[in-house]
């Protein structure tokens, strides 16, 4: 079973609108790369020159940020479910349920 | 009639139209209003506004509205209180409280971004407000969407507590509980701002919502005589003030409204939520997030949007971040409230425990002039210190009883 991306709505201009994508990739590298080829243009949005995700883009895995989870690094599982989220709106108040 | 020219990418200085918008489309990173100071230098002398209404609005070119405000006419410019007595305790000289625990009209600096982002929402043609938060932004979003007469979503997780929704409520806002954490409400309202016409002042408001939070700096500057403090304590939750106090105090010197001196921002946390402590300690912006413990629960964002441009701010003017436990936040209250009479919640006893912690230090300095940011009311977390009012003794109603309890232990202690 792949994982599936979610696509926010600033990154939609780059997939004629579509929301969601699925995926074999097995880390967010490939997952770029995927998106890349799928959606030319878009892999600029998204990474720094040196291919490490933008700083301003939290990425979730699973509702969990990615950071949590060993980083850029962590190898996807079968169902696990990518959200790409502006840092603006990535905000973690207290008391997170999920603590 | 405005001086705001468009809005620009902090990083990659890509420009906008003013619009509605919620970050750059090319890095995702914030964007940031910029003026024509030229003109404004040319049209507005600082003595001009000696003649204006005690509100944050006395500085109205430096802020994005063409038009008159539309909500919050009446805030800011709330007091700078000299604090002699906290000072005397924490062993410093000159000190000041900027006290916008009495900002109208919810007791909390938010009035001030919230004024600005819904002004502009009315000038965007928004018929509608929202923002996702858990207390301040909430209660100023719900009060002056009543006043301005908007329709008003608040988003909050559905295991808020009560009392925070009855005080959102009570301004007939649609409180909208989400069955989810902060991050998935978060993440909603950025949907949904983009699906609906909809101004959601923490998502596509937000590069007018947190220049409302320049006033608070201007203001300092005017009270003390036109002139920068050396040094200021401001607290962070998302990092936003205390880059945009640090911007107002390079507007004024840029206007030449003030002279150039330098002041050094200190950024105060919970310890239980200090991510931008955390990486201004180390000396490096990068933000590591953090799962949130804290009692000071207006501050604990784990992964702070403006937590990489805060630390930037801090580390350029010769500032630092330090954070402080929760017992000592309560102390931090107790300690104004008691020196000065002014009832902080928990973010002021950040603020007022991060100073004690720098003064001690030497980090802040008895021959120098510092301005605490105090930037809620006590009122709204009476929580966390209500613990003593309960472990007092009932007596019966009898002077004997009175002497023997009270004045007696007094003299004891006396």
């Amino acid at each position: 079973m792949p994982i599936n991306l979610r696509i926010p709505p600033p990154l939609r201009r780059f997939t004629a609108g579509r929301d969601t994508f699925a995926s074999t990739a097995q880390n967010l590298a490939e997952l770029f790369d995927a998106l890349e080829k799928e959606f030319p243009g878009i892999k600029k949005s998204l990474c720094q020159e040196d291919g490490s995700p933008q700083r301003f883009v939290n990425i979730y895995v699973n509702d969990e940020d990615i950071r949590f989870l060993g980083g850029p690094g962590y190898r996807f599982h079968d169902g696990d479910e990518v959200l790409l989220v502006p840092a603006i709106a990535g905000g973690c108040e207290s008391p997170c349920p999920s603590r | 009639m405005t001086y705001a020219l468009h809005l620009k990418c902090r990083e990659c200085a890509r420009t906008y139209e003013l619009e509605p918008l919620a970050a750059c489309e090319d890095c995702w990173a914030p964007l940031e209003v910029v003026y024509d100071y030229g003109r404004i230098w040319s049209d507005v002398r600082r003595q001009d506004l000696a003649a204006r209404p005690a509100t944050m609005w006395r500085y109205r070119e430096l802020l994005p509205l063409k038009e008159d405000p539309w909500v919050g006419r009446f805030t800011g410019f709330t007091p700078l209180v000299p604090a002699t007595r906290l000072a005397r305790a924490l062993g410093l000289g000159e000190l000041y409280l900027k006290n916008d625990a009495v900002n109208h009209p919810t007791l909390s600096f938010k009035d001030r971004v919230v004024a600005v982002a819904l002004s502009k929402a009315h000038e965007f043609g928004f018929e509608t407000v929202g923002c996702s938060s858990t207390g301040n932004l909430a209660n100023a979003v719900a009060a002056q969407a009543a006043a301005g007469g908007f329709h008003a979503y608040i988003f909050v997780p559905a295991d808020l507590e009560n009392e925070k929704i009855v005080a959102t409520e009570v301004y007939g806002a649609r409180v909208v509980k989400i069955g989810g954490n902060y991050d998935q409400v978060n993440r909603l309202c950025s949907e949904i701002a983009e699906k609906y016409p909809w101004g959601i002042v923490n998502v596509n408001l937000r590069s007018y919502y947190s220049e409302g939070s320049k006033t608070l700096g201007y203001e300092v500057a005017e009270q003390l005589g036109w002139r920068l403090p050396q040094n200021i304590v401001i607290p962070m939750a998302g990092g936003s003030l205390i880059t945009k106090v640090q911007k107002a105090f390079e507007e004024l010197k840029q206007l030449g409204w003030v002279k150039p001196t330098p002041t050094r921002f200190f950024g105060a946390q919970a310890t239980g939520c200090s991510p931008i402590t955390t990486a201004a300690k180390r000396g490096a912006p990068e933000i590591e997030p953090q799962k949130p413990h804290t009692i000071a629960k207006s501050l604990a964002i784990g992964n702070p949007a403006d937590g990489y441009h805060a630390v930037k701010a801090i580390l350029a003017s010769g500032g630092a971040g330090e954070d402080v436990s929760d017992e000592e936040i309560v102390e931090g209250i107790r300690l104004l409230a008691e020196t000065e009479g002014v009832f902080t919640e928990t973010a002021g006893g950040v603020t007022v425990a991060v100073a004690r912690k720098l003064a001690r230090q030497g980090r802040l300095r008895a021959d120098e002039s510092t301005v605490l940011a105090i930037t809620g009311n006590g009122l709204k977390t009476i929580g966390a210190v209500s613990g003593r009012a309960e472990e007092t003794a009932v007596i019966r109603p009898k002077l004997a009883d009175f002497e023997e309890q009270y004045l007696r232990l007094e003299h004891a202690h006396a």
